[in-house]
């Protein structure tokens, strides 16, 4: 809401001082959010002047356009000297003809600057040396008009007729400040200047004069006939005037203030009934009384019914939304938006008033519905205060009257009432109990009234009926708001509650942290990417038809149409971050991102909506729960480039499967998860270079390795890009509750070396598990410490070098016994995967 | 003179000569002296110490002396390669004392080599704030609670009293999942979790709800569809706005040190009384309004820097959960994440925190994160 300074001091006797600043932080303490103050008309600088034009030569020129070489008295102080031939005054070349010698105009004179940095010189043009420029309202910033020069009316509104040389800008009433306030949608009341100028005689302690100053009588009928057929319409005031002069121009005062608050000057009529919109905040409609066809009804729709709306739209009714009907139907979309067939005309001489109350919920609907939203609709959602229609009504009437010549008609239709305000009883320490600061009943009975409620005094409690214009104020709760934010929250001594014990994290929330740090200390770098999908990606990933990753949720309006699904994987969205970082040359990327993937429910039934009064049932809890599918959280790396460049140190580690193997062991290992591991094609992965990974228990987690050459290709990653995923959420689940230490042997360690041939298609970790269960309990370790491949081995076979520690824990080992430990454990590897010992060379 | 001895052999003894054993001695001290290096002096002791050596020789003669000879004898040899073994332990010791010395000095290296054998990581600065601003609440006794991003629209927006068709609902432009009325929307605020935390925890509950939030919203320098929040809880009994005053102060100073908060009055369905939270410039203080000579960069010389929204938790939104709100009352706030980081690391551009580059991440280091 956009309230002119000058505006709110018509109702709120502000200090002379207080300029739109100094207001707007007190309006702000109190809980307005004024977003910024304007001054209007400051980009319109020096002189700008009254002129009297003394004559005009209309001279055509070569390029077909005819200028006009005027002398402009613009007052003894600016004009240039009369000599034989002129009198006192200007030249000043102009292309508008919208005026006659003897008009009043607007003249810039040179060392003037008008809206858009535009300065005024004399210049030679046409011919002649022009001095000054004849405004239109364009060039000062005072409307869209540019089709002719400003004419002041030769009485300037009621006060003498302006001199030539007189300052034009209060006569164009140019300057101004304008406070815009983002009105919150608890107070509609904000949306107009009665309410602004009310809060802000408030917060500054002054006087308030209310703009609605009459009383809604009962219902009377010598009006334009009117019916109300729908409780949504509890109040309609029709009020008609007639004799109205459709020629007259809307007043500068009044344009000029319905601009600043935002509207476009239209029609003196259509210029009245938003002027009092803006200043009441009662949405007024003027019908053309001529096309009015009997009585006006107001019902809700039938089926099938349309209605042309006045932006020309045909609109197909809905039987939830509420008319304004005439004997040929629906002549309006009530609170809304009028119809076209009563518009008002350059014709219109009748006009019939509304101002209808309108109830908040129905118009919001109608609004929605209709993807139509007005001035009027904006404030029948947020709340108008039906005590203002009919004082509204009748200014809008008076104001026909005044302005454009118009006779209020004798009879006027008052149909239904305003209508009763709740009252309420609070106990009266309950803003001191939520507040948490000392408040007297008579205090709170001071601020609640401050705010026009009526308050009345019962023992211990209050009750409190609001003012019409508070349709918010429904709650206990609603009174200790007000209380609170006049008494101020800066002044309640802030104390801190003390919480009992808490727990702390919980084991998944220490697991998640812990798996973050470890995967960052062993150099990965978490990002964060938007987590939207589309069906390409898993095109592009290669995701089979019936893959849980194709199970997705469609977003209704997403942000982007080519990526509408929430993500089931997180490799796209770390795709798009590595080719982001190799176009800004970050070549060397090792980049992780944990977050939500989202698997569709099976079922498609709605979540349920049950009523807010209560705590809904476990069974609607669970019905609310199962639409939202699961949402485990996943932990996914991408690395391409070098895990270590080369350098003084050594030759280029290119960064691989085995590292994106190593992310997911690291965030295994963090949470005490031991992986196993096995080769599975599973796409986006190259399938000779996947390994599906598992908690010993045998649950997949996920899986790790080089991806498929196809998908490099299709995302433009480079060679050899790994990438792992993991279903963090689930190896969370698999994270051991509690470990134990282990005794400490202290007696010496007997080391052995074997070396295996096996088939090269044997995985290394078959023949360890072979050694391992071969060993027996003296074994403490086995490692893998060499591969070979070549014509010492044969074709079609490797030599896998395993480093193997014996120890007991109560006596130092003979040769002997580890010798035949090794034994058995080569002897059990040689029967499972039919491993030859090799002898090592010397 | 003594009896005749008939093995007696004047010229066999010769090497137990005082005068030879002196020689041999000497000759001993002068090659260990000359040996420069361990080696050397291993080949001297092995001529002038070892098994063949001339001292080692002689000693195997004093059994051929005469018994009244023996002892002067053996005195004599005794003392010489005593003199031998200390004058080469002494030697060694010069030699591993200069040769430590000239290995330390031929083994120095250039320390200021690049050392960097793994690549460098680094936590989301989002990640290390919510982290951060969670550990505040934790030290205080609150717990984290969590829930889905995928939410029902009854906990996003019925259970916190917004009407249906209420305009507060279309001021946050929303995010539908599946079918029209499938009641399943993106969280437009972490706020449906504090519902989940009524619903399922015992009373009195104090949390904190740390998470993503989804809007439909403009995609530029300070706004992402995609967000964090941080949101805070706290339903007992006896909680009022004071309190809900000083937690603020509290949470202010543990993330920012010299600072304290205000509350602007406005309006949010789920509370009543309702506020923005502002924070005083935990930089200047506030001292930079009005003195255009010392700007500040981190409050644009406001003073003040707009934090979250906040309020007393509207009784309606406890009934909707099952809490007796003649017993229990609550407070609740809530911060934007990416918001704090802008203002707590200078940062300028929100977008910079969802594109992924890993110079964004590594930024920030140590304590600073």
């Amino acid at each position: 809401m956009k309230a002119p300074l000058s505006w709110l001091r018509d109702y709120a006797a502000l200090p002379d001082g207080l300029g739109g600043r100094g207001l707007a932080e007190q309006l702000i303490r109190a809980g307005l959010e004024v977003e910024t103050v304007e001054h209007a008309g400051a980009d319109v600088s020096g002189p700008l002047v009254v002129g009297r034009v003394l004559s005009s030569v209309d001279e055509p020129q070569k390029n077909g356009k005819i200028i006009r070489w005027c002398r402009v008295d613009v007052g003894s102080e600016h004009n240039q000297p009369a000599d034989d031939q002129v009198p006192a005054s200007r030249g000043i070349v102009c292309g508008a003809h919208n005026f006659a010698v003897g008009d009043l105009v607007v003249v810039a004179l040179p060392g003037a600057v008008l809206t858009g940095e535009f300065t005024i010189a004399a210049r030679k043009t046409y011919g002649h040396l022009s001095d000054g420029m004849i405004c239109s309202a364009r060039e000062l910033g005072l409307g869209e008009d540019h089709d002719g020069i400003i004419v002041l009316a030769p009485a300037a509104e009621n006060g003498p007729e302006p001199a030539p040389g007189a300052d034009a800008a209060p006569i164009l009433h140019l300057r101004d400040e304008v406070l815009d306030i983002a009105v919150t949608p608890d107070r509609g009341y904000c949306l107009s200047l009665r309410g602004l100028a009310r809060e802000a005689a408030q917060a500054t302690g002054t006087r308030f004069r209310d703009p609605v100053d009459k009383v809604t009588p009962t219902e009377a009928t010598d009006g334009h006939p009117v019916r109300l057929e729908s409780p949504a319409c509890p109040l309609f005031v029709a009020v008609s005037v007639s004799g109205v002069d459709p020629s007259q121009p809307t007043p500068r005062w009044l344009a000029r203030r319905v601009q600043l608050a935002g509207m476009r000057s239209i029609s003196l009529t259509v210029d009245i009934t938003n002027y009092v919109m803006l200043e009441t905040g009662q949405p007024i409609h003027a019908y053309d009384a001529e096309s009015l066809d009997g009585t006006i009804v107001v019902r809700t729709a039938q089926a099938g019914e349309t209605l042309t709306t006045l932006d020309d739209t045909v609109r197909e009714l809905d039987a939830d939304d509420l008319l304004i009907t005439d004997g040929s139907g629906p002549i309006g979309l009530a609170g809304v938006m009028g119809g076209a067939s009563t518009e008002i005309s350059p014709a219109t001489t009748s006009v019939v008033i509304e101002a209808a109350h309108f109830d908040a919920m129905t118009i919001a609907r109608t609004s929605r519905r209709h993807r139509l939203s007005s001035e009027a609709s904006r404030r029948f959602e947020r709340g108008v205060d039906p005590a203002a229609a009919y004082a509204a009504a009748h200014r809008v009437a008076a104001l026909l009257a005044e302005l454009a010549g118009g006779t209020i008609e004798r009879g006027e239709t008052v149909a239904g009432a305003v209508p009763a305000t709740p009252s309420l009883t609070i106990d009266a320490d309950l803003p001191s109990r939520i507040l948490g600061t000392e408040v007297s009943a008579d205090t709170a009975v001071a601020l609640l009234e401050a705010v026009g409620a009526s308050v009345a005094v019962e023992g211990e409690q209050l009750t409190v009926t609001p003012p019409t214009w508070r349709p918010d104020l429904t709650d206990p709760y609603d009174y200790v708001e007000e209380v609170g934010r006049l008494v101020g929250y800066d002044s309640i001594e802030p104390t801190v509650p003390r919480a009992p014990v808490g727990r702390g994290l919980t084991t998944a929330q220490k697991g998640r942290r812990a798996v973050t740090a470890a995967v960052v200390a062993a150099g990965f770098v978490e990002v964060l990417s938007l987590p939207f999908l589309s069906v390409a990606d898993l095109d592009s990933l290669g995701v089979a038809a019936d893959d849980r990753r194709r199970r997705l949720n469609r977003i209704a309006n997403p942000l982007a149409e080519t990526s509408p699904y929430l993500r089931t994987t997180l490799l796209p969205g770390l795709f798009a971050a590595v080719a982001r970082n190799r176009s800004r040359g970050n070549d060397d990327l090792a980049i992780f991102e944990t977050g939500s993937v989202f698997y569709a429910a099976e079922s498609a039934a709605a979540a349920p909506r049950p009523p807010v009064t209560r705590r809904p049932t476990a069974d609607q809890l669970a019905a609310m729960d199962a639409p939202l599918g699961q949402q485990p959280r996943h932990l996914a790396a991408v690395l391409t480039g070098s895990w270590r460049t080369a350098g003084w140190v050594g030759p280029v580690q290119p960064a691989g499967w085995q590292q994106a193997i190593s992310a997911a062991e690291i965030a295994a290992r963090a949470l005490g998860v031991t992986l196993t591991r096995r080769a599975v094609d599973r796409p986006p992965w190259h399938p000779g270079r996947c390994a599906e990974l598992s908690t010993t228990a045998g649950e997949v987690v996920g899986y790790a390795g080089e991806l498929h050459p196809q998908v490099i290709t299709a995302y433009g990653l480079p060679e050899r890009t790994a990438a792992v995923e993991i279903d963090l959420s689930a190896l969370l689940e698999a994270a051991p509750p509690r470990s134990s230490v282990v005794p400490i042997s202290t007696y010496p360690v007997a080391k052995e070396d074997v070396a295996l041939i096996v088939g090269s298609d044997v995985p290394a970790a078959t023949v360890q598990a072979a050694l391992r269960r071969g060993a027996g309990p003296l074994l403490e370790s086995v490692e893998l410490f060499d591969v070979y491949t070549g014509p010492q081995v044969g074709d079609g076979r490797k030599s896998l070098a395993f480093a193997l520690r014996f120890r007991a824990s109560d006596r130092t080992l003979t040769d002997a016994e580890s010798g035949s430990a090794r034994d058995a454990a080569v002897a059990a590897a040689s029967e499972e995967v039919a491993a030859e010992p090799r002898v090592l060379q010397p | 003179m003594s009896g005749p001895n008939t093995n007696y052999d004047p010229v066999q003894v010769t090497p137990l000569d005082a005068d030879h054993v002196e020689a041999a001695v000497a000759a001993a001290l002068a090659e260990f002296s000359a040996a420069s290096t361990l080696a050397e002096l291993k080949t001297a002791r092995l001529a002038h110490a070892g098994d063949k050596s001339p001292i080692a020789m002689a000693n195997r003669e004093i059994g051929a002396l005469p018994p009244q000879a023996r002892r002067d004898a053996g005195r004599r040899i005794g003392q010489a390669r005593s003199r031998i073994a200390q004058a080469l332990a002494t030697r060694e010791a010069e030699i591993a004392e200069t040769e430590l010395a000239r290995r330390l000095v031929e083994e120095r290296v250039d320390v200021t080599l690049p050392v960097h054998l793994a690549p460098e990581g680094a936590i989301h600065p989002i990640t290390a704030l919510m982290d951060q601003m969670m550990d505040v609440f934790v030290a205080m006794g609150w717990e984290v609670a969590e829930g889905p991003e995928l939410e029902a629209e009854w906990l996003n927006f019925d259970a916190l009293n917004f009407i249906p068709d209420h305009p507060a609902r279309t001021m946050q432009d929303t995010l539908f999942v599946g079918q029209p009325d499938s009641g399943q929307v993106l969280r437009t605020h972490t706020s449906p979790v504090q519902a989940r935390a009524l619903l399922s925890r015992e009373l009195p509950v104090y949390v904190v709800c740390p998470g993503k939030a989804y809007r439909a919203d403009e995609y530029d320098a300070t706004h992402l569809p995609v967000f964090h929040q941080i949101e805070g809880l706290v339903v007992d009994r006896g909680i009022t706005l004071a309190d809900l005053r000083g937690t603020l102060d509290h949470f202010a100073q543990a993330m920012f040190g010299r600072t304290r908060t205000r509350m602007r009055p406005n309006y949010f369905p789920f509370t009543e009384p309702s506020a923005e939270v502002d924070l005083q410039c935990f930089v200047c203080q506030g001292a930079s309004v009005g003195h255009p000579d010392r700007p500040c960069r981190t409050c644009k010389s406001e003073g003040w820097i707009e934090w979250g929204g906040c309020g007393v938790v509207n009784p309606r939104v406890l009934q909707a959960c099952g809490v007796d709100t003649d017993l229990y009352s609550g407070f609740a706030f809530g911060m934007g994440v990416e918001r704090t980081l802008m203002f707590r690391n200078d940062a300028e551009d929100m977008r910079d925190m969802i594109e992924g580059d890993v110079r964004y991440s590594r930024a920030l280091t140590g304590l600073a994160r």
